[in-house]
């Protein structure tokens, strides 16, 4: 809707003289992060070629899960194809390896990562970045809720034994504590370790009401598996780093019953009528799965599809204010950016200001259960 | 801790130092006979799961191609030699077991759908497909330098290493894989349940390791074998063929790596890399045999998987720190006991 009547704005004044925009896309479509990179990339496909009646080209390079990669991309990005915003990267590390290079030439960058330090805390440099994917502590909440409604008086963690599971834990103990939830046990595990029995004996020992597993992918199936096999019947919670198809492929009927929170999108078709985001959720859907096949959209190919969507907001503001290819466009196109409000994406409502560059609110998460091997929304 | 966790961390880690043992048993094996640290030994393991994990999916397993590629290379380094010297009785074994083989499997491949053969079969041409890779690779990577220092000979291992990690990541992608259980059985052994799964682990380690016994002290090519790891130059004048050595221990090697593999799969999730760190694991163990005996690196690698389970249960963070520092007193304790006489090649 916003898109026509800025469409309808900017045919009245036609100020703007014809001029290409350039967008650069850096993703991590081979590597660790390929899983997460690949829909990515096949999202920036389905994205608008003319937004405010200008083209629009996407220049989309691979940066191999590195951040060396990431960085040579953004200098190319930048210099030879002169591109006026730029869209990357999958992972926090190479996003923040790529938010100098932006800072320096004055080009806005919009981030899929995960972690809030790509945006926080808000500095001169971060006020070129914009993320579109949820920060951990968005779905620590939801967690943490979901378990004071259960009756969950103590939780046991187990997590990856590197960035991504400390910073789960952090997240989670902070949120836990303010709740009244006792956080008894806490383990590490490696991503490709054989076995969790110590951890999980130990866990069991503690006697918690839940246990939350700290990991992303496939590996988080091991200790919930370790956990079913040694009789565990408390509650278990996953994170949203899961929600994949490879996850229930791999996990099975061992990962039967875990909650977990996830971004709208993964649910889309079951949101209520008049849920917020359920229409721009499902119409990412059915475009990514008309081009890829049924089935084929995870939630990771939603965050670039969001980065498409702050742009169709954006850069009609931008256009009346300077032209495609200068620096000026550029800053304004920063500002525009910094005011979008009330923009529906396929995982949230956009709201930014210019202290929160990510802009969601808790419609941006929902609690959804693995039943029958798919992921259910809990009402 | 009570019996019952006790005996639980007891059952994992020797389900898991069963594997290790297997692994730094052929370590143990191809350093003996050809001096070469092979660490690629793990990716054996990684390659024999995921083909599994593959035909079970139905998919064609990558690894099939890497067959074929592989048997080409060997027939045009071994065929030039072989037509130039005028040896040309030995050209259709070389045929046969390069090209033909490889061709045999993707045929019955693409022939059969894999998904709906019964496990045996699948397990059987997991096997097929992977362990003639073991001696393809040492004709490729370590025949040409077979004379080579200590050190050469683990750079080349190293190079080996990551070549068959990228490839097993175009080959299977980033994404893990499991296998359905073998067995479903399980018991109760002093009030801790014990999977069928994991019995399974351990009486297949313990035939596979009888077995080898007997292959080493009752057979000539066992005994062969022998013979060069204790005398390379003396064996060599008996008229025992280093390649030929060389080429027995390497299937040897890549038998034990995947039949690991397919062992641990329904237990564990593997991936394209997973290999790397269960070898380094085995390794362990056969540095704990230093390097030359048998029975004393199958007892370290079980001591290194008991030692991970407790430790995983203590103190779950530093549970590979732990793992991996048990080697400095183990060569201090070595080198203290043990006179070493430096390994000078000519």
């Amino acid at each position: 809707m916003s898109r026509k009547l800025a469409l309808a704005v900017l045919a009245a004044f036609s100020t703007a003289a014809l001029a290409e925009i350039n967008i650069g896309v850096s993703v991590s479509a081979t590597g660790p992060a390929a899983s997460l990179g690949i829909p990515e990339k096949n999202t920036i496909a389905l994205l608008p070629t003319t937004i405010g009646g200008q083209k629009v080209n996407y220049i989309v390079l691979d940066d191999a899960t590195d951040p060396t990669a990431a960085t040579k991309n953004i200098k190319k990005l930048i210099s030879e194809n002169k591109v006026d915003v730029v869209i990357g990267s999958t992972t926090t590390p190479n996003s923040l390896a790529m938010m100098d290079i932006a800072v320096d030439n004055e080009t806005p960058l919009i981030s899929m990562a995960g972690s809030a330090i790509v945006v926080e805390p808000m500095d001169t440099k971060r006020q070129w970045v914009f993320k579109t994917a949820q920060n951990d502590a968005h779905m620590a909440t939801a967690i943490v809720q979901h378990m004071t409604d259960k009756n969950v008086q103590s939780v046991a963690f187990i997590g990856f034994a590197d960035a991504y599971g400390e910073g789960w834990y952090k997240e989670f103990a902070k949120i836990a504590e303010a709740r009244k939830l006792k956080v008894v046990a806490s383990e590490r595990y490696q991503r490709n370790d054989t076995s969790v029995t110590g951890q999980i004996l130990k866990i069991i020992a503690a006697k918690p009401d839940a246990v939350l597993v700290g990991g992303a992918g496939t590996p988080a199936v091991l200790p919930q598996k370790a956990l079913k096999e040694k009789g565990y019947k408390g509650l278990i919670y996953q994170t949203h780093g899961v929600a994949n198809n490879d996850f229930l492929r791999v996990g099975a009927k061992d990962v039967e019953g875990a909650f977990l929170p996830v971004g709208p999108m993964v649910v889309a078709a079951q949101l209520p009528a008049d849920n917020p985001v359920r229409n721009s959720a499902l119409e990412y859907v059915n475009k990514y799965e008309a081009a890829n096949g049924k089935g084929s959209v995870s939630s990771f190919g939603g965050h670039a599809w969001d980065a498409g969507v702050l742009l169709g907001a954006a850069i009609p503001q931008a256009l009346k204010k300077a032209r495609p290819g200068t620096v000026e466009f550029r800053r304004a196109l920063r500002e525009a950016l910094e005011g979008v409000k009330n923009v529906p994406g396929a995982h949230g409502i956009f709201n930014m200001s210019t202290s929160d560059h990510q802009g969601f609110d808790q419609r941006a998460r929902v609690m959804v259960t693995i039943q029958n091997n798919t992921w259910k929304l809990i009402k | 801790m009570d019996l019952q966790i006790f005996l639980l961390l007891g059952q994992d880690g020797v389900t898991n130092g069963a594997i290790y043992a297997l692994l730094a048993l052929a370590l143990v094996l191809i350093f003996a006979v050809t001096r070469i640290i092979f660490i690629p030994q793990g990716e054996f393991v990684a390659y024999g799961a995921l083909t599994l994990a593959s035909l079970q999916a139905g998919k064609i397993p990558g690894t099939v191609w890497l067959l074929l590629a592989l048997g080409l290379v060997v027939i045009v380094l071994d065929g030039v030699q072989m037509l130039r010297e005028g040896r040309y009785g030995k050209l259709p074994s070389l045929l046969i077991f390069n090209l033909g083989w490889p061709l045999l499997c993707a045929a019955v491949l693409f022939a059969l759908p894999p998904g709906d053969l019964p496990l045996a079969l699948q397990v059987l041409l997991s096997l097929l497909l992977v362990v003639p890779m073991g001696p393809m690779v040492y004709r490729v990577a370590y025949q040409p330098l077979a004379g080579a220092s200590v050190l050469v000979l683990l750079i080349v291992s190293v190079a080996v290493h990551v070549a068959m990690i990228g490839l097993g990541l175009l080959f299977f992608g980033a994404e893990g894989s499991r296998t359905p259980a073998f067995t479903e059985v399980s018991f109760e052994l002093a009030g801790a349940p014990l999977q069928g799964q994991t019995l399974l682990v351990v009486a297949a380690s313990a035939a596979l390791i009888a077995g080898l016994y007997f292959f080493f002290e009752r057979t000539l090519y066992g005994k062969a074998l022998r013979a060069t790891a204790m005398n390379r130059t003396g064996a060599r004048l008996m008229g025992i063929a280093p390649t030929l050595a060389g080429k027995l221990c390497f299937t040897l090697a890549a038998a034990i790596g995947v039949f690991s593999g397919i062992l641990i799969a329904p237990i564990t999730t593997i991936y394209y890399d997973s290999g790397f760190l269960i070898g380094l694991k085995g390794f362990v163990g056969a540095i704990i045999g230093g390097l030359a005996s048998y029975p004393v690196a199958a007892l370290g690698a079980l001591l290194v998987g008991l030692l991970e389970s407790y430790s995983s249960f203590w103190a779950s963070a530093y549970k590979e720190v732990i793992v991996f520092t048990m080697i400095i007193p183990v060569l201090l304790w070595r080198s203290l006991t043990t006179r070493h006489v430096e390994e000078e090649e000519e």
